[in-house]
């Protein structure tokens, strides 16, 4: 396939159904799949000798709270022969388990560990689906929308039990999170808000 | 009478001097022949991508400074190239030329400490010590440009932050004269040294078919023979009009990686010298002042640019709403900025994907069946930095 359009008009005829939509914008090719395709996709993009998508270059997820479902996973690839790029992309709901691509691109392994980690997307059939970056024994997914930028836990040497403790974060100044698109409405102070709060109760 | 064996677990690092940095290598071990590697990472994970969510784009660059520390300006390059992509802003050629010279004195920076940590590993400590004489040399030129040694900050969307100080380019073009005789005598100790060889060659093979699988860029592709490098195949900024050639290597071994190394440094003195002499005069940023800061002096005389000055540094420039994925060749290989934008002044998601993280996922295939003395001879191959794949 020499150009993104004549690819484009390949993957959707050869794969119809299960591609929801696609577009070509920065040079790079958009295509949204259903959840249960994504082997088949992948399959056909990785063997078929007019694309030639070899390489997995990164699996990654967002995350949009207010919507339906919840996360969009990502999927990344490069076609050496064709020097072309796709963005592959999928919406699921919170709880739902995905397919694991760790048959088909070994690469796959730490990436889907690393979704796991900062998302907590389950997958099918992973090997070895344990956390990655964060700290042995921690928990909540921290790139979810709503786990705080401070995170839940701090962790210091303690002198009188002489070793390593996690306690809650105090923080000596609140995190300020201004507001600069709307100047008139003023910034809302997390500290100040749950002190209402307690007064309230 | 029979006598029972156990496999020996043994944890290599975090905190061994040859484990480049904070890595932590279970290996499973019957007699001295790895059997299984599993590599812990993340003790140096500070959450980079959580970060940038909660900044402004301006304020976002120096965190990708702290990824590969040893290059941080190709770093940064990937996110620049990302957000002028969405705004659709020009880039003024003296400041790709600016940027592709800066990109290639990183990779100098990163490929010589590669070597010749790489050599400290299997027992040559002469090349580390005259290597970093020049590495010396080279921050001194991001300092004299970016005023900071290592965390630069330097490269904006749609340009760099200042122009280059008086004398620098005649600093920069005299250490090209000077630096091909350094990387000669790194050759003299090491290409053709009995040591070096025999804890190299055939050390750490990966075949083509198992480089595109396991996701390798980068030298680590090339030394495989795959001829792949995104200066060539998707050009970014002024690469299209300079004239290099792609290293490639032949067995895959840790040796062929070395050598595609050294033969790298001397393209990039190379293309640094014809930046040299095709630079001309003229802006090193953006001329919309919705995007760069004004300078000083329009400062203290226009109402307009007083305000985007003020605009700039509190609220920052809104980037529309938008999704990419842009990708620069850094020293240890693609590294890539899966950008979302949601209309805001800050990045809804910046997904970094750092070279090293699918090059060290790779050490269990890679050392399977070698002797544990292998292990830190193609973990310097594989090239890593800890502050990318933990981010």
């Amino acid at each position: 396939m020499n150009t993104l359009i004549e690819l484009e008009k390949k993957i959707n005829s050869e794969l119809t159904t299960k591609i929801d939509q696609s577009k070509i914008s920065h040079n790079q090719l958009y295509i949204e799949i259903n959840k249960e395709d994504l082997i088949d996709v992948i399959l056909f993009l990785k063997t078929n000798k007019d694309t030639k998508f070899r390489q997995l270059i990164d699996i990654t997820a967002v995350d949009y709270p207010e919507e339906l479902q919840r996360f969009k996973v990502v999927y990344l690839l490069l076609s050496h022969e064709f020097n072309q790029r796709i963005i592959l992309s999928y919406s699921i709901n919170e709880n739902e388990v995905i397919n694991s691509l760790t048959s088909i691109f070994p690469a796959a392994n730490w990436m889907e560990r690393e979704v796991f980690d900062m998302y907590g997307i389950n997958f099918k059939d992973h090997p070895d689906l344990r956390r990655i970056l964060t700290d042995y024994g921690f928990e909540g997914h921290p790139l979810r929308k709503d786990f705080p930028l401070t995170g839940h836990s701090e962790v210091r040497y303690s002198e009188d039990q002489k070793k390593v403790v996690n306690e809650p974060v105090k923080l000596e100044q609140n995190y300020r999170n201004f507001d600069y698109e709307s100047p008139w409405e003023g910034t809302k102070y997390i500290k100040e808000q749950s002190e209402n709060n307690d007064k309230k109760n | 009478m029979t006598k029972k064996i156990k496999n020996l677990n043994l944890n290599f690092g975090p905190q061994h001097p040859a484990a480049h940095g904070v890595l932590r290598l279970i290996l499973e071990l019957d007699g001295e022949v790895v059997e299984k590697a599993d590599p812990h990472i993340g003790l140096l994970h500070r959450g980079t991508e959580k970060l940038i969510e909660n900044k402004t784009y301006m304020q976002a660059v120096p965190y990708f400074d702290r990824l590969d520390y040893v290059a941080p300006m190709n770093q940064e390059h990937a996110f620049a190239l990302a957000i002028e992509k969405i705004l659709k802003i020009d880039v003024p050629v003296r400041a790709q030329f600016i940027r592709v010279i800066f990109c290639e004195i990183g990779r100098i920076l990163s490929h010589i400490l590669n070597v010749t940590t790489q050599a400290l590993d299997v027992g040559a400590l002469t090349p580390s010590l005259w290597g970093f004489e020049e590495r010396e040399t080279l921050m001194t030129f991001y300092e004299r440009a970016s005023g900071s040694r290592l965390h630069a900050n330097y490269f904006r969307a749609g340009g760099v932050h200042q122009d280059l100080p008086a004398s620098l380019e005649e600093d920069i073009s005299k250490f090209c004269e000077t630096f091909p005789k350094i990387i000669d005598d790194l050759e003299n100790l090491l290409t053709d040294n009995r040591i070096f060889k025999q804890r190299n060659v055939d050390i750490g093979i990966v075949t083509k078919e198992d480089a595109l699988d396991y996701s390798f860029t980068g030298v680590m592709i090339r030394g495989s023979g795959v001829p792949w490098d995104l200066r060539k195949s998707q050009p970014y900024d002024c690469y299209n009009q300079l004239d290099f050639k792609i290293p490639v290597g032949k067995n895959g071994d840790c040796y062929d990686r070395y050598l595609c190394r050294i033969e790298e440094m001397k393209e990039s003195v190379s293309i640094i010298k014809q930046c040299l002499s095709k630079m001309e005069k003229g802006p090193i940023k953006s001329l919309d002042g919705k995007i760069s800061p004004p300078s000083k002096k329009e400062l203290k005389q226009s109402m307009e640019a007083l305000i985007h000055h003020f605009k700039l540094f509190t609220e920052g420039y809104r980037v529309p709403k938008d999704e990419i994925y842009t990708a620069v060749e850094a020293p240890k290989g693609e590294f890539g900025v899966y950008l979302i934008s949601d209309g805001s002044s800050k990045p809804y998601k910046c997904k970094i994907r750092a070279p090293g993280f699918s090059h060290l996922q790779s050490m269990d295939y890679l050392i399977k069946g070698h002797m544990l003395a292998d292990v830190p001879a193609v973990l310097g191959s594989l090239d890593i930095v800890f502050g990318e794949v933990d981010r």
